[in-house]
């Protein structure tokens, strides 16, 4: 075997743990989306007195390095309390994993991302988060951070996908450097739509390409 | 895990025929002197025989005459001559303008892209749902600034075929030179150039068995084309650079060895791949068309799973297959002939590509459907967009 994976990644690729949709889950997260390749749903069952994560399971629309992080993510995950699981890290997810391609990273990411939303769900649910924050710029540009850029497989923040942002009385507009006609266009659009339309305050959200 | 790799990536190449290399053999150790003239020394003398033989194989396959062909070191360059050659010897056109089909290979839509960011304008007609390029859409691109047009003869990702002779009267018709690419074509499907107006032709050794390193440009006579490549006057002085020879007798002998029976037997394997697969794996999409396309290539969609998941499963079980998969390329971008024919991003990650060559057997495929079949179900099962029917 020659592949670009250690050992490890192709066992995890191979014999996935935790897989599988959970009908009851008292949290879910779902990052990506098949538009940009790949997808993670993560699903929790979490002890509502101690807070300790009982169960957790995953789906993945993905490739090797999306399947395998998923999975030792689950694995890291179970018998921790939510605090302990929201610092697991990419890093460390990686690390366990025997090392990720670099071109990889995006792919892999998604997973803690998921496990991170699902633990935001399961606090939003169980009325964990102290006060509704108000959605700013900042809100705006950190739940951007969640979306990939295709072209590089990294964040359209990072890879400053993203020019302007605008937020006033709910309405949000999010100008990107990209041609509306580029192959990933309408990816990118659904994705930002996704992640920013969910948010409590927003009314309306409009992305504005290059011409 | 088979005892043997069963590879089925025959469009990016071929196990070299064993005959093929017999044939090559001398020309590394008998007859190794470069192509000298007529009244050179016999070793030389005898290479160049050898060289013309080749040539001459090569244009009766597809109705030139052997001054017609050029030897590259294969499509690539060929495409890249072909472009190129004929942009230079046309530079004098106040507007520049070359046309080349949304689907292209590399070798000649980056040429094209590369054009484009010197100056030149660059036309991508668009195709239909299947593959099939949009003729009027062409008709109307081209113009009297038009320098050239390149349409791929087949795809080599859908294995779509174009009606090159519509494209190539369109062409005439209009006073334009023609270029085709027909590495996924050439000796699978028949191209007659004294039939067919085409002014260019690419063709490749290592689609077909032949030796990698060694393709050849058609040129038809009286095509303006200029060197791209300076140095010596080998290939009539249109091609720099000492002749493969060994290279070009493979070539040849690859061309003699590819018959009608076998294009059957290919074709026959992709019928029946085809079948197996829309019969027994539910959600299953063929991409290109049904009906023209070359024989040896079949390209499938299973939606709901990625298709470098399904590369490697497969892998792992002694096969060897392509997607369109962004995960599965370097660049991260999804195929661009998936998207071209108007499939979404999903469809571009789930398609594997069949194609077949000489060694398969109908056991091979057998094999492979099963083991698709079961990774298809293994990946659904935790995929978020697989909803059980």
């Amino acid at each position: 075997m020659k592949f670009p994976y250690s050992k490890k990644v192709l066992e995890h690729f191979q014999n996935p743990r935790n897989v599988g949709k959970m009908e009851d889950a008292d949290g879910k997260g779902l990052e990506g989306s098949p538009a940009c390749g790949d997808m993670v749903a993560v699903y929790l069952k979490v002890n509502e007195d101690t807070k300790v994560i009982e169960d957790v399971k995953f789906e993945s629309y993905g490739c090797a390095s999306n399947i395998a992080t998923a999975s030792i993510i689950t694995e890291l995950a179970k018998g921790k309390t939510l605090e302990e699981a929201k610092n697991i890290s990419w890093k460390q997810a990686t690390e366990e994993l025997g090392g990720l391609p670099p071109v990889k990273a995006h792919c892999s990411v998604l997973a803690v991302e998921g496990l991170r939303a699902a633990i935001r769900d399961y606090e939003e649910k169980h009325g964990l988060v102290s006060a509704k924050e108000p959605t700013t710029e900042n809100v705006v540009r950190s739940r951007l951070k969640h979306v990939m850029n295709p072209m590089a497989g990294l964040d359209i923040v990072r890879t400053e996908l993203v020019t302007k942002i605008d937020v006033e009385d709910g309405n949000v507009r999010i100008l990107l450097d990209l041609p509306s006609n580029h192959q990933f266009a309408a990816a990118i659009k659904e994705d930002i739509l996704e992640k920013i339309e969910s948010l409590w305050d927003v009314k309306e959200v409009k992305v504005v390409f290059t011409e | 895990m088979l005892d043997k790799m069963i590879y089925l990536d025959n469009a990016a190449s071929t196990r070299l025929d064993e005959k093929v290399l017999e044939a090559m053999k001398p020309y590394y150790f008998d007859i190794y002197a470069v192509a000298t003239s007529e009244f050179g020394y016999s070793m030389g003398i005898d290479a160049k025989e050898a060289l013309q033989e080749s040539r001459q194989t090569i244009a009766s396959s597809i109705g030139a005459s052997a001054e017609e062909i050029v030897f590259t070191s294969g499509d690539t360059e060929s495409s890249n001559m072909a472009i190129k050659g004929v942009a230079a010897a046309l530079l004098n056109k106040k507007d520049k303008h070359i046309i080349v089909s949304k689907l292209e290979d590399f070798p000649v839509l980056n040429t094209a892209k590369a054009f484009e960011k010197n100056g030149y304008k660059v036309d991508y007609i668009s195709v239909d749902s299947e593959g099939i390029l949009d003729l009027e859409e062409l008709k109307n691109a081209i113009t009297e600034n038009t320098a050239l047009v390149s349409i791929q003869h087949a795809n080599q990702e859908i294995g779509t075929l174009q009606d090159i002779e519509a494209i190539a009267n369109i062409c005439k018709e209009k006073g334009v030179l023609l270029h085709s690419d027909a590495t996924h074509s050439y000796t699978r499907v028949p191209i007659d150039v004294s039939k067919v107006p085409v002014d260019l032709l690419t063709m490749s050794a290592h689609t077909i068995h032949g030796p990698r390193g060694v393709g050849a440009l058609y040129i038809r006579e009286g095509t303006p084309i200029n060197k791209w490549m300076d140095g010596g006057f080998q290939e009539s002085n249109r091609r720099a650079g000492l002749e493969n020879i060994p290279g070009a007798v493979g070539f040849a002998k690859a061309v003699e060895l590819v018959t009608p029976e076998e294009n059957e037997f290919l074709k026959s394997l992709r019928d029946h791949i085809i079948k197996r697969a829309e019969e027994e794996i539910p959600d299953v999409t063929l991409n290109g068309s049904r009906s023209q396309r070359v024989p040896h290539n079949a390209n499938i969609t299973f939606h709901y799973v990625e298709g470098e998941s399904m590369t490697l499963h497969l892998d792992m079980r002694g096969f060897a297959v392509s997607t369109g998969s962004a995960c599965f390329s370097r660049s991260l971008e999804a195929s661009h002939v998936i998207l071209g024919i108007g499939g979404d991003h999903e469809r571009a990650h789930g398609s594997l590509r069949f194609t077949f060559g000489r060694y398969n057997t109908k056991e091979d495929v057998d094999a492979i459907i099963d083991a698709v079949g079961e990774i298809v179900e293994q990946l659904r099962a935790i995929s978020p967009l697989y909803e059980k029917k």
